[in-house]
């Protein structure tokens, strides 16, 4: 089964970029990410094609400024998974080996021509980008 | 199920000494089976669709693909449209900022036409489609959304002789990386896989699509990749470019011919051909 055309198009899109972009269904599974996403999750696309949402969201941690943990329900692409709206914020992110970055993350649904749902767009933005 | 290909030119009608060969009308196809008729796009070529041989037809079905005006010219010559005995249906992509009369209308009324949407004289029902499935007669038809600019979708249909997909319009190489493997990641595979025949995009040659990018169509070569990546059973290229005369056809063909290995069959489709599957 294909992929909605507006889920192809995105990753078409995003293959283009020099910023980080992560694709996922309407679950939160990892659908693609493009190459300077790469960078951030420290695996590539190629190696570990599609990645379930338990396994790509325990990559790195999400933290406040203070260091606190961010609930998962804090976080833009989670809102917009449960809403279907876009949303944004700036935080830390932490990798398993212990590097911290700011980072500020942009995210949308995509909803097609048909109206329906099929997926989320979350796109890293680091303050040096901004 | 009896395949007329009535009309497979691309963008505009193209007539002249050097398109005898390949056909100068716009998309227009034909589906006939137990005496049920599908009119697949509504090009140029649908004043050739002769219904003296349909007189028992009590209802005629025509899916367009989009609304490109190459794709809907002819149906203002159309004469069933106009005669208060015939059931037409006309279905189309959806869309959510306008319904499909409204956007057909836009061509059914001055200065375009002469008449408007609603002087249609014929027993109409209009029908909006998008990733969808249903019944017409002995056929089942699969839609779905395909990329090209404006809504646009391809069509699968299947009845028991076998599955036919048309999809006139499309680029699915569009991106930096162009046609992918995997065929989950590439437009209109639902609908073109393992069909026995496939009807497709075919515009361009490699040179003139790296200055149209994003206009929506085809290049030859990545046509037969797409066909086979889907694993389709026979090929034809259709949305002949206007400029390709009938010599720089034959001259594509034969070097797709030389440089291809495929294991189906393929040909550039020529107006007027009667296929069977």
């Amino acid at each position: 089964m294909a992929y909605p055309i507006e889920i192809i198009l995105n990753r078409q899109l995003a293959d283009c970029l020099a910023i980080p972009v992560f694709i996922t269904d309407t679950v939160g599974n990892l659908l693609f990410y493009n190459e300077p996403a790469e960078e951030i999750l420290g695996k590539r696309y190629q190696d570990t094609g599609e990645m379930k949402v338990e396994e790509w969201s325990t990559i790195f941690l999400s933290k406040d400024e203070n260091g606190k943990l961010l609930e998962p329900e804090d976080l833009p692409l989670v809102k917009t998974l449960l809403n279907q709206l876009p949303y944004f914020k700036t935080f830390w992110i932490e990798s398993l080996k212990g590097k911290s970055e700011k980072i500020s993350v942009s995210s949308y649904p995509i909803i097609g021509r048909a109206g329906i749902f099929v997926g989320a767009v979350a796109i890293f933005w680091r303050p040096s980008d901004e | 199920m009896k395949i007329t290909l009535w009309g497979v030119r691309g963008s505009i009608p193209t007539f002249n000494p050097s398109t005898k060969v390949y056909g100068g009308n716009t998309s227009c196809i034909e589906v006939e089976e137990d005496g049920c008729m599908l009119v697949l796009d509504a090009g140029s070529g649908i004043t050739n669709l002769n219904f003296s041989n349909n007189l028992d037809c009590p209802r005629i079905d025509i899916l367009l693909t989009h609304l490109h005006i190459d794709h809907i010219q002819g149906l203002s010559f159309f004469k069933p449209l106009f005669d208060p005995a015939k059931e037409v249906h006309i279905w189309g992509p959806h869309t959510h900022a306008h319904s499909l009369p409204t956007r057909l209308g836009r061509y059914f009324s001055p200065p375009l036409s002469p008449f408007y949407f609603r002087d249609l004289t014929c027993q109409l029902e209009v029908h909006e489609i998008g990733n969808s499935v249903f019944n017409i007669g002995p056929f089942t038809i699969q839609s779905a959304y395909v990329i090209h600019p404006g809504p646009t979708v391809g069509y699968r249909v299947t009845s028991r002789s076998g599955v036919f997909t048309y999809i006139p319009d499309h680029e699915p190489a569009l991106g930096l990386s162009g046609l992918n493997h995997d065929i989950r990641w590439l437009s209109g595979s639902e609908l073109a896989k393992d069909a026995d025949l496939l009807l497709h995009d075919g515009q361009y040659t490699n040179e003139e699509y790296s200055v149209k990018k994003g206009w929506g169509h085809t290049t030859m070569e990545d046509a037969l990749k797409y066909a086979s990546f889907t694993k389709v059973k026979r090929l034809l290229l259709m949305h002949h470019d206007p400029t390709h005369s009938d010599a720089q056809l034959d001259a594509c063909f034969a070097q797709l011919v030389e440089k291809a290995d495929y294991p189906f069959p393929f040909e550039m489709a020529v107006e007027g051909t009667v296929i069977e599957i």
